[in-house]
């Protein structure tokens, strides 16, 4: 094997960097803290890479911009912070519904309102329950460190063509703005550019030589609306079955399993390796789609333990799906803040104590 | 015997929904016109409103892309950026044009965006029942201005082509009416002129056409023709801007 190539960049910059190799060729932005390094990166390198950037005018703007390029056939990104997320919602409401791919990265920060610029976790809801109007869902990514930033790109983007939907990259401000080397791996089918030109006959691209294409979310006609989103219904319950990714660390036998995603993940797998030098038996879920929810991670022939503890950088959001995924089949307790700050190893390592 | 008068090859062989006397349907007619005369159907990509004209993709006969309300120019944007050598056009309202999607307009503008736009004025929000638009002309009465429209609370009627005409982006502006044979001719080669400046690639074109809603006018088709040359015409009086 080659020694791998390592580049230090930050989560901001390793996502711009991914989504330019998994074949992404326009991206449309407004500047908002804590994601602004994403922007500038690919002010630079998506000319390089002979795709088209813009400085929208609003998210709006910028999400609008991805619809268009998306319905062109394109590989198309658009990325932002709490705030910005919230005004591109009809945009994205607008893809679900016009069944087009596209990316769409959040950073989370600290809501509601203006909130501030650190980061946090407090979008769940909305990025994994609709967050738009209409029934849809996204595909909600999580990573948790810098490469898997890096390599979730390819994921996202070939997920969203494979599926025909809008595709969200669910980090934080922290994942965003922390540096890290990462081996730039591009998987083999995105080498050999077969995962980069995917066909994609519905696209918009002049219609000589074949019947005209028209994309479109209106169905105006009695029963329309109902059998197309009936049609929608059927490629979720798939998304469902086929999609759903987590971590598991050392759930056989563990008594206790934390749960968490991001960077809150990652203090968790901390708070795991100290509780079980003390001779606790913890273990650890790592869902790496939020949606869909890795509903498998919590069956007990997984995860057998009858003590959950999930925390967040929020006051329980993803809390709601782990205790649905349980059932009522073992006891479910929560830790989190929000705001700006974010449970520490510590005080979640003397909380998991307690249970 | 050679045949002189068709449908255009870009216009759908299907009846509309359009009430009669509409100005719309002599837009859409208007535009396939000058698309199959460029010889360019092929090459379209259109860029539907919200509004009135929200199902124009069943009338046309090339690729169409929906955009939400307001929100068409940010779309042919990315549309025309990543196939800079198809023909795109957005086809808007007043409403969508120049209210909810201002801030896409102009800026689209301002960018120097290489599209052509279809402005079509009916001073009215046709589509959802004839309230007040940006365009409303003073005194003019709309479902949410029942005393009609008044400077003091509602503000003025929108120039937004003679705004837009002062951006260095901005190539060609024209206003025409629907409302005769003869300035329908004009109108046409208006268009004519927006999108063969798209061809050349010379920057964006906008054509706004004074249209007819006889509906929420409360006209006759005949006498809201009239309204637009008696008086429409003077708050938008009609030319070259740019
Ligand atoms: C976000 C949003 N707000 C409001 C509407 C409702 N709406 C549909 S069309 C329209 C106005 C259309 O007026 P105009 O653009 O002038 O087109 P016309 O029907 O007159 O041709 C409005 C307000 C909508 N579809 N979406
Ligand atoms: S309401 Fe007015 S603009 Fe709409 S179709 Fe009827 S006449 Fe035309
Ligand atoms: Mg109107």
């Amino acid at each position: 094997m080659n020694k791998e190539k390592k580049i230090l960049l930050s989560g901001n910059e390793a996502i711009a960097e991914g989504a330019i190799q998994a074949g992404c060729r326009f991206y449309a932005g407004y500047p908002i803290t804590p994601q602004n390094e994403l922007t500038a990166y690919m002010a630079r390198r998506m000319p390089e890479a002979g795709g088209v950037f813009i400085q929208a005018e609003s998210e709006i703007a910028a999400i609008n911009m991805v619809m268009g390029a998306a319905a062109s056939g394109i590989r198309a990104m658009t990325s932002s912070s709490s705030p910005g997320i919230s005004l591109k919602q009809e945009g994205i409401s607008y893809l679900a519904g016009a069944e087009l791919p596209a990316v769409i990265v959040n950073m989370m920060r600290g809501g509601p309102g203006l909130g501030n610029i650190l980061p946090s976790q407090s979008d769940y809801f909305q990025a994994t329950k609709g967050g738009g109007h209409g029934d849809y869902h996204c595909l909600v990514l999580a990573p948790s460190r810098v490469q898997e930033s890096f390599d979730t790109m390819f994921s996202a983007f070939s997920l969203a063509d494979k599926y025909r939907v809008p595709a969200i990259i669910l980090g934080d401000g922290m994942l965003g703005q922390v540096m890290e080397p990462f081996s730039v791996r591009v998987p083999a089918a995105f080498a050999a550019k077969k995962a980069a030109n995917v066909s994609k006959p519905w696209a918009l691209t002049g219609c000589a030589g074949r019947e005209p294409n028209v994309v479109k979310s209106f169905y105006l006609r009695d029963g329309d609306l109902e059998d197309f989103n009936l049609r929608l219904q059927k490629k979720y319950a798939v998304m469902l079955k086929k999609e759903a990714r987590y971590e598991g660390t050392m759930l056989k036998d563990a008594d206790l399993v934390l749960v968490a995603y991001g960077t809150m993940a990652r203090i968790c797998s901390a708070v795991v390796r100290r509780l079980r030098k003390e001779g606790k038996k913890a273990g650890l879920i790592r869902p790496v789609t939020l949606w869909p929810f890795p509903v498998q991670a919590f069956l007990p022939k997984t995860s057998p333990a009858r003590n959950f503890l999930v925390a967040e950088m929020s006051y329980g959001q993803m809390l709601e799906d782990v205790k649905l995924a349980l059932d009522g089949r073992a006891q479910v307790n929560f830790i989190g803040r929000a705001g700006g700050g974010f449970p520490l190893e510590e005080v979640i390592a003397a909380e998991a104590r307690k249970l | 015997m050679k045949k002189i008068f068709s449908r255009p090859e870009s216009l759908r062989d299907i009846t509309t929904h359009y009430c009669p006397g509409c100005g719309h349907g002599i837009a859409h007619r208007l535009v396939t016109e000058v698309i199959d005369l460029l010889g360019v159907r092929g090459k379209v990509i259109a860029v539907a409103p919200v509004g009135c004209a929200v199902v124009a993709y069943d009338y046309w006969n090339f690729d169409c892309c929906e955009a939400a309300h307001g929100r068409a120019l940010a779309v042919a944007t990315g549309i025309k950026r990543c196939r800079p050598d198809r023909v795109v056009f957005t086809y808007q309202g007043d409403g969508d044009l120049a209210a909810i999607g201002t801030n896409e307009t102009i800026h689209a503008a301002n960018r120097g965006e290489n599209l052509t736009v279809v402005f079509v004025n009916n001073a009215i929000y046709g589509m959802t029942g004839g309230q007040m638009a940006p365009t409303t002309l003073l005194g003019q009465v709309t479902s949410t201005t029942p005393g009609g429209r008044r400077a003091e609370v509602q503000g003025y009627p929108l120039k937004i082509s003679e705004m837009l005409a002062m951006l260095p982006g901005v190539k060609y502006v024209e206003r025409r009416g629907l409302f005769c044979p003869q300035e329908i001719i004009k109108a046409k080669a208006a268009l004519h002129l927006a999108f063969d400046n798209q061809l050349r690639g010379g920057g964006f074109s906008l054509v706004e056409l004074l249209s007819p809603c006889p509906t929420y006018w409360g006209m006759s088709p005949a006498a809201a023709m009239d309204w637009i040359r008696d008086t429409m015409v003077k708050e938008f009086p009609l030319g070259r801007i740019k």
